[in-house]
């Protein structure tokens, strides 16, 4: 019976004497923790993707309240984050526009590869690339082991009924994950709004690269679209055209153009002319002066009109008129 | 003069022939986890340090005028565990409030030395022997200094092993258990001291 008493009572005194020891040193040793850190913690995601370069949702978010971080680095967060940071932080917010993958290779699907051999042996495209560069006989082509895929923490990318990857726009959060995945390079982060893209990585000359493309639509590095873009928004890198985003005006006259339809242009179809409302037109000139091929003539203080022989429908004059006078028909 | 060679074989012993990392193979889990970065182990190991002299002491005081007289010496792993537990926290805030920044190095393994059974492992094994007061002190501050050495040694090595080429699937933790079991394989060299 003592046995016990003594227990409780030295093992309740030890646990009472600690207990009141911590209490006194920790308000001796208390610590002021920036409370702006656990909201932004709360708000960012916390999928831990590293978009933004910092190891982890806390560590950015200690970033932004002690070092004055910028504030639009986290991708899969997106504007509504960025805003809801700003209220906190008390500052402007300054959003980046969100950028999402595009895969530049429309090879790789079940019925529209040529095969070198059959793949049989660990399922990832690294060890797949490793194999005699692959069993895609392009040999700078997608070679469909979706590495891309099982990298893709958004559940953003997936498989038509061809096997090839489709990305969505609005589930990719753009953080790079699948950019850093693709052993072949083929993945880009491009500004959502930016549509015409070249969906093709070969390096190969003209009639080999289409050779070996089991989709016949390789760059063959022509050059016709270098020649036809309105901004010289394109260049030939190594007989393949690369499309320089912060040029590019969206207009579409390269796809137009491309010979075999390696540049993808989603409104190739509907591509309408612009038209000026006479009525609203106060005859201001910013389209006129804005008009990348010059298609908009006019003087000033006088209704505009629009060439339709020269205009490339790339809607750039309706986003600057400030009267919302120019209609697409 | 006798006391210091006992004192002095105590040390060698704590520190290099009976290890507590790599001969007793206790507290593996800093070893590994903390030893990514000299500065963080070293900091690591003074708090472990300090925790093992402060729990030696303040356990062979328990153990010797409370849980003896009392006969309940049954109670010693929890006592000595509470004891631990409540040196740990301490240890936590102290270092919170004076170094944030290896305070962040540490994480989660600076509440684990709580668990870290190197610490209750001194403590025990300071009765077990039947060290003296002094004793018990001296090896707790012995045992610690043994354990920042191996920590800092094997932090040493795994910076360079960054800069190294290794094959993709060894990189990170599997190396480092290997470089962990040929330091044990080192250490083993020790044991034909005879003090």
């Amino acid at each position: 019976m003592t046995t016990i008493i003594y227990s409780v009572a030295i093992l309740g005194t030890l646990g009472i004497i600690y207990g009141l020891g911590l209490a006194f040193a920790s308000k001796k040793f208390h610590v002021e923790i920036d409370p702006k850190i656990e909201k932004i913690g709360e708000i960012l995601p916390g999928v831990n993707c590293g978009a933004c370069g910092y190891p982890g949702c806390i560590a950015y978010a200690e970033a932004i309240a002690g070092k004055n971080e910028e504030i639009n680095k986290c991708a899969p967060g997106g504007e509504n984050t960025i805003k809801q940071i700003a209220e906190i932080m008390g500052i402007k917010a300054s959003t980046a526009e969100r950028r999402i993958a595009v895969i530049h290779c429309q090879s790789g699907g079940y019925n529209n590869t040529h095969l070198r051999y059959q793949y049989q042996g660990i399922a990832t495209c690294k060890a797949v690339v490793l194999v005699t560069n692959g069993p895609n006989y392009c040999n700078f082509g997608c070679v469909f082991q979706n590495d891309c895929i099982a990298a893709c923490k958004f559940n953003a990318i997936r498989l038509d009924e061809n096997g090839l990857k489709i990305i969505d726009p609005v589930k990719c959060t753009g953080c790079g994950a699948c950019v850093k995945a693709c052993p072949r390079n083929l993945i880009e982060l491009v500004p959502v709004s930016k549509q015409v893209h070249v969906l093709c990585h070969s390096y190969d000359k003209g009639a080999e690269a289409k050779k070996r493309c089991g989709n016949n639509t390789a760059c063959i590095g022509c050059g016709l679209c270098v020649r036809k873009c309105p901004v010289a928004a394109i260049v030939l890198e190594d007989n393949l055209a690369v499309i320089d985003y912060e040029k590019c005006i969206n207009c579409g006259q390269c796809a137009i153009v491309c010979p075999t339809k390696a540049i993808y242009d989603p409104k190739a179809d509907n591509r309408k002319k612009a038209r000026v409302i006479a009525d609203k037109c106060i005859g201001c000139t910013i389209c006129a002066k804005k008009c990348p091929v010059k298609a908009i003539s006019g003087e000033l203080k006088k209704i505009h009109t629009v060439d339709p022989e020269k205009c490339v429908g790339c809607e750039i004059c309706v986003q600057v008129c400030p009267k919302d006078a120019i209609e697409m028909i | 003069m006798e006391f210091v060679s006992k004192i002095f074989a105590l040390a060698i012993g704590a520190i290099f022939v009976q290890n507590f990392v790599l001969m007793r193979f206790l507290g593996l889990c800093p070893y590994i986890g903390v030893s990514k970065k000299v500065d963080s182990a070293l900091g690591m190991g003074m708090a472990v340090i300090f925790v093992m002299t402060m729990a030696s002491t303040i356990t062979w005081v328990l153990q010797t005028y409370l849980l003896v007289p009392l006969k309940i010496e049954f109670l010693q792993t929890i006592a000595f565990i509470l004891t631990i537990a409540s040196l740990v926290q301490l240890v936590e805030m102290i270092i919170q409030k004076l170094a944030p920044a290896l305070y962040k190095a540490l994480g989660v393994f600076l509440p684990l030395i709580t668990t870290n059974c190197a610490v209750l492992g001194v403590a025990i094994l300071n009765i077990n022997e039947k060290f003296s007061f002094i004793e018990s002190i001296l090896y707790g501050l012995f045992a610690g200094v043994g354990f920042t050495l191996v920590l800092v040694l094997m932090a040493g090595i795994r910076e360079k092993l960054d800069k190294a080429e290794i094959p993709e699937s060894m990189k990170g933790m599997p190396i480092a258990m290997v470089v962990a079991g040929c330091m044990a394989l080192a250490f083993l060299g020790f044991s034909g001291l005879k003090l």
